[in-house]
């Protein structure tokens, strides 16, 4: 037993080693026209033979070590607690969640610009973690190309303001629409698919549209990127110093105030906010119709499902066309909010970080979904001091969750219909 | 009147036929079963009556209507139910939730008829009305995927192997509500391995042998047949 677990704490130092050296311990430098390779400070060595010594600690005592981890029991302040009942629980989410809107629509005037501008941030993800939400967490669709539909509703925006000078408030619609759609002619194809295939052809769906708008170069600019995307107006009211539409005014001096940049950015958030509670309330709208069960009950067991006579497409793919509409919504006011995109803003990464906030909110759950949007959003910012280590940072913090709460933030309640009882 | 009926039904997985030329006659208010060993094809059969597969030839008809390139969800939500094997309840719903996806395509006050009516047969399942189903026995679970079943109010209803894991005790119970379905007027298709109860129960018969029926006959005389107590009675 013990030798059997000292050969192996061994032989995960060796694979560290094996790992380590080549990649930190061996440097490429230009020399002229030739590279040569040079060996690394004897500190990074030092380093290198410390962390195989670590590994070999850890994994040879590592059976008493989590069990040492496991009998902390105050570290996880969630660990026993009684669930809450239902109908408080429901009572307290409702609450929880005017308070946030309250707060957020307070926000603004108490903050810093940047703060607002963050914020702006934090909603957009809020309403796309939302919409994927419906996917992955409802209808049990794992979805890794998320981020290719919230860059279909930004582009659509940017080209039609560049090649037809469309407003915000006309993009909005017409940029879901398109996501839409785009999520309906994806899903069509893929979604006979289930689990781990379905991710692999989503997450290469997500390529292709970012390898598409860096190579059409002619349509999208490729890397350049679009800019000079307009910001939205208020009823024709513009936020910038001159106004650069001809109708429209300008609104400082509609209501004889002083010019200021904040108003912009202010207005921005707003209108982020006021989207990411419609969203909300649609999203919520549509759990308790008889879609949302149907969704539940495709994610539960797809043949008792289809026993009972629901198609699996349409469900899969009002699912797929709904998350990809807000992705769509979402893309547009970011596309407004930072008047210039580019391929680089929609990386797989974006879908993973989305897809992040909605495990760590608790599959399903708009509350926790929401709540983990502003933590997923705001603790890089945070730990900015750390620099290089925040993603570090960012990822123990993610693994501890995953260890402590695999259910989420907030897990799921599922919402409870009843059949008013008649006479 | 035949309820159900397939006419020289084959079946392909792929390239593989699983049925080879099946022919079955399901009569309005019976119960027939269809009994076999393990890889005879009694799944494969049910599955082809709701399309999923499709026959690849021959006719699959239900109350005169051609069903047999029909998608399975219009097959399913036209009078037919399927009780699929291993039970497949909504383990994270409650009961009640179970049952009120079972009325999925049902008004309001339709669904409210039938979950009386299913807790009037089961009435423990109307116990554990806000338990999660999950976490009932095996036994509940099974009277749970029957209510489901019913609550589209079906003319008839197929059963897959619906003693498939009880206890003897639980499944004689399972096997008298299904003799009470059909004095509700109901057809009953049953497919199992317990062959001994099923033709017990059952007006009619079908011996299923590697994709070909190999006997068809009353359950009584199905049961005196020597082969038949030979090869699925224990002799």
């Amino acid at each position: 037993m013990a030798a059997n677990n000292l050969r192996h704490a061994l032989f995960c130092a060796v694979v560290t080693l094996i790992i380590s050296i080549p990649i930190l311990g061996l440097n490429l430098e230009a020399e002229g026209i030739n590279i040569i390779l040079t060996g690394a400070k004897t500190s990074t060595y030092i380093a290198i033979v410390l962390a195989a010594i670590a590994v070999f600690v850890f994994q040879a005592y590592r059976d008493s070590i989590m069990g040492l981890l496991g009998k902390l029991p105050n570290l996880n302040p969630l660990a026993d607690k009684e669930p809450m009942e239902q109908s408080k629980r429901a009572k307290l989410e409702s609450w929880i969640l005017t308070g946030i809107i309250v707060l957020a629509l307070f926000w603004p005037f108490v903050v810093s610009r940047g703060s607002v501008d963050l914020a702006t941030l934090v909603l957009i993800y809020v309403m796309l973690a939302l919409g994927l939400n419906v996917v992955v967490g409802l209808a049990g669709l794992l979805d890794l190309g998320y981020v290719a539909f919230y860059a279909v509703g930004a582009y659509t925006f940017a080209l039609l303001s560049q090649y037809t000078g469309i407003s915000f408030w006309m993009a909005l619609p017409i940029g879901a629409l398109l996501a839409g759609l785009t999520g309906m002619t994806l899903g069509f194809p893929v979604l006979r698919l289930r689990g781990d295939y379905l991710a692999i052809v989503t997450l290469g769906f997500g390529e292709i549209i970012r390898i598409l708008l860096n190579n059409w170069t002619t349509l999208t600019g490729g890397p350049n990127g679009i800019g000079g995307i307009p910001e939205p107006t208020l009823f024709g009211m513009e936020f910038g110093r001159r106004v650069k539409e001809e109708g429209n005014t300008s609104f400082h001096e509609t209501f004889g105030i002083a010019y200021s940049g904040e108003h912009k950015v202010i207005f921005l958030y707003l209108i982020a906010l006021v989207l990411a509670v419609i969203t909300a309330l649609i999203i919520r709208r549509f759990m308790r119709m008889p879609v949302g069960r149907a969704w539940e009950a495709l994610r539960e067991d797809e043949i008792a499902a289809r026993s009972l006579g629901l198609s699996r497409t349409a469900v899969k793919l009002s699912a797929f066309t709904i998350g990809a509409f807000f992705a769509g919504f979402a893309g547009t006011v970011f596309a407004s909010k930072q008047g210039f995109i580019s391929p680089e803003s929609f990386v797989f990464l974006e879908s993973a970080i989305i897809l992040a906030i909605v495990v760590l909110g608790g599959m399903g759950s708009q509350l926790g979904v929401i709540l983990a949007a502003i933590a997923v959003t705001i603790l890089p910012e945070l730990a900015r001091e750390f620099s290089e280590y925040r993603m570090l940072i960012f990822g123990a913090a993610m693994v501890l969750m995953m260890v402590w709460r695999p259910q989420g933030l907030l897990p799921m309640r599922r919402i409870h219909i009843t059949l008013n009882k008649q006479e | 009147m035949s309820m159900l009926v397939l006419e020289d039904v084959h079946t392909h997985y792929g390239k593989i036929e699983a049925l080879h030329g099946v022919s079955v006659e399901v009569n309005q208010g019976e119960i027939v079963s269809l009994i076999g060993a393990n890889g005879a094809g009694k799944t494969t059969l049910l599955m082809t009556v709701c399309g999923m597969p499709q026959a690849s030839a021959g006719r699959v008809i239900l109350e005169g209507r051609d069903i047999t390139n029909e998608p399975t969800a219009q097959i399913m939500r036209s009078g037919l139910a399927i009780v699929p094997e291993g039970r497949r309840i909504f383990s994270g719903l409650t009961v009640e939730e179970n049952l009120h996806m079972g009325g999925f395509f049902n008004t309001k006050s339709e669904i409210r008829k039938s979950q009386t009516h299913v807790y009037e047969l089961f009435p423990r399942l109307k116990e554990r009305e806000h338990q999660r189903a999950g976490t009932m026995s095996g036994g509940e679970q099974q009277m749970l995927a029957i209510g489901r079943a019913l609550m589209s109010r079906p003319n008839m209803i197929i059963l897959d192997e619906p003693s498939l894991g009880l206890a003897p005790l639980v499944i004689k119970q399972i096997f008298e509500i299904i003799g009470h379905l059909r004095d509700e007027g109901i057809t009953v298709f049953l497919v199992e391995q317990n062959a001994h109860q099923a033709l017990h129960l059952a007006d009619r018969g079908y011996v299923l042998e590697t994709g070909k029926i190999r006997l068809h006959d009353t359950g009584k005389n199905l049961l005196e047949n020597p082969d038949v107590q030979n090869a699925y009675l224990g002799g």
